[in-house]
């Protein structure tokens, strides 16, 4: 018996419809999930009320979560090949995704040793330097590759101790909506990540203007889109991260991160 | 009204309740909760609800500083927005009153105090009387008492009624607030009895919960208790005030309790003299929501006071 697959959006570490009750069908064929501003607000809030406790673990079992997810990934490897549309294209994307989660896994307990400081002061003072997760991140995943463009931009994130709301690309939003499969087992908290598919034109508007989103990573907009962005990320100074190329980059993780300074006297 | 019924009158008033349809009522709330209420009917709203609100600490750790803060944010829930309005009162231990009273001088915010051995209710009348004349002499407006569940469930109604009516009258020109704790009453005929029981005995308000019982205020509760006084005002014409109280955070929810307490009181009882709302956090969401409705963004609690 064929079973066709209802696509839903994932927030809260739950698979639901839209609250809207709209689908469209990006490729003229499958029926997915049109999000609305208020899906986004619940994804949002999902979101923060995760963060303390994902920023909250300690960096090894962010690594091993993240490991994890490239495991299911790799698992279901034949679904998501098939997914992307098969071919040496669609299962190089998947072994490319699969090695950005492992990747970044490795990254959790390394990113403070590299990008923290112990910096020398004329006080006496043990005066160092720790990156910290901003909070709330909304990714808007690039229109091509499917699924690699979005964990891509995903896996640093996460791997920092950020929480994400992402926005699917609107053209092909079946693999990453399926991605969302991956991370509900792979032991990744309820709310850290958020999956909405939907229309940016509708939508970003709203996730820009947000006064809970910390950061927001612009990898899937038109400059047009861009320059709306940052003049309604100015309310409250979101953080917008207009990186484009598509490589590993700890780079792309302090972009997310908030580095806090400590002064702490000695000799006192 | 307040003047002693004997023992076989209360039997009679109390037999003469009806029996709640706890099916309809429960239908009846939930569609009532569904009512969407959108832009500038939710701008009223939420001031409304702010009106309406008895901003609330009622912890073993409350100190003098921490309800100076709270009586502040009453005054002015918003700093440096004057379009947001006082809260009707502050709703503190008795012994929190005095720090009340200074704190809220010169302003209209009314001082609530809960009194008659908070929250069970378990103690001697004498000392419940007490405590409430102390209350009132300290400074408080309203006082906040319970009633003792022990001697309601067990059938007792005389002992409930003689005290709430002592009670009153050590109030003098307070306002008495009885607090039913439905959460303990165990079934919606027994919320209209204690309703019944309370208003005939003078109650100046009825409240559902004190917050320290799960469940607490709930929507087809709250309907119980306002299809009772609705009936005690047809039968005697002294409107009776409502309260709901405990598990009211979001702006929805203060909402949903606007739209029952319109649908069933009607318009005289959108005022802060005849409706409050209980709460602690829930003034944070509201003044969120205000925002959001005034700037188009949603909001972040990162932007508000932590209280």
């Amino acid at each position: 018996m064929d079973v066709r697959k209802t696509y839903k959006l994932f927030v809260n570490g739950e698979f639901v419809r839209s609250e809207s009750g709209r689908a469209y069908r990006p490729d003229g064929m499958v029926n997915v999930p049109r999000g609305s501003r208020k899906d986004l607000r619940d994804a949002v809030r999902a979101a923060r009320t995760a963060f303390p406790g994902w920023a909250g673990r300690t960096a090894m079992n962010r690594g091993q979560i993240l490991y994890r997810a490239a495991e299911m990934l790799d698992g279901r490897a034949a679904q998501f090949v098939e997914l992307l549309g098969g071919g040496v294209r669609a299962r190089r994307e998947l072994e490319r995704s699969v090695e950005t989660l492992v990747w970044y896994a490795g990254w959790t307990d390394k990113l403070p040793q590299v990008t923290g400081t112990v910096n020398p002061v004329a006080g006496p003072y043990f005066n160092f330097t720790i990156p910290e997760p901003t909070g709330v991140v909304a990714i808007v995943a690039p229109e091509r590759d499917a699924l690699s463009g979005l964990v891509r931009r995903l896996a640093p994130v996460l791997c920092g101790g950020n929480v994400v709301v992402a926005l699917t690309a609107e053209s092909q939003p079946l693999a990453a909506l399926t991605l969302a499969e991956v991370l509900a087992t792979s032991d990744v908290p309820a709310g850290v990540v958020n999956i909405i598919s939907g229309q940016r034109k509708e939508l970003l508007p709203w996730l820009s203007s947000h006064m809970d989103i910390n950061a927001i990573d612009t990898a899937g907009c038109t400059t047009d889109e861009i320059k709306a962005i940052e003049e309604s990320a100015a309310g409250n100074v979101k953080r917008v991260i207009k990186l484009t190329k598509d490589e590993m980059s700890p780079y792309l993780i302090s972009a997310f991160m908030e580095m806090k300074t400590v002064w702490h006297p000695i000799g006192v | 009204m307040a003047t002693a019924l004997s023992l076989t009158h209360l039997g009679s008033l109390m037999r003469g309740v009806r029996s709640v349809d706890q099916v309809g009522a429960d239908e009846r709330a939930a569609s009532l909760a569904k009512r969407s209420i959108k832009k500038s009917s939710k701008l009223w709203a939420l001031d409304l609800a702010v009106r309406c609100m008895d901003l609330t600490t009622l912890e073993g750790a409350d100190t003098p500083g921490k309800v100076a803060a709270m009586c502040a944010k009453a005054v002015r829930p918003k700093p440096g927005d004057a379009t947001v309005p006082s809260v009707a009162a502050v709703c503190v231990y008795p012994l929190r009153i005095a720090d009340c009273v200074q704190a809220l001088r010169g302003s209209a915010v009314r001082i609530a105090s809960v009194a008659t051995a908070f929250p069970s209710g378990q103690s001697f009348t004498s000392i419940k009387v007490a405590e409430t004349e102390q209350a009132v002499q300290a400074g408080a407006h309203e006082i906040d008492m319970v009633i003792d569940r022990g001697a309601f469930l067990s059938g007792d109604y005389q002992r409930v009624y003689d005290e709430i009516v002592a009670v009153k009258e050590a109030c003098g020109a307070a306002h008495l607030k009885v607090i039913l704790e439905t959460g303990e009453l165990g079934n919606y005929d027994a919320v209209r009895r204690a309703s019944i029981l309370a208003m005939a005995a003078g109650a100046d308000f009825i409240k559902t919960s004190t917050g320290k019982v799960q469940p607490a205020a709930t929507l087809p509760v709250a309907l119980v208790m306002m299809e009772a006084i609705r009936d005690f005002v047809r039968e005697t014409g002294r409107p009776v005030g409502f309260k709901a109280a405990g598990g009211i955070r979001t702006s929805k929810q203060a909402i949903a309790y606007l739209v029952i307490t319109y649908e069933t009181l009607g318009a005289d009882w959108m005022t802060p003299d005849r409706l409050r709302l209980g709460a602690s956090t829930l003034l944070n969401d509201v003044l969120m929501q205000i925002d959001k409705e005034r700037s188009g963004a949603y909001q972040s609690a990162d932007y508000f006071t932590v209280d």
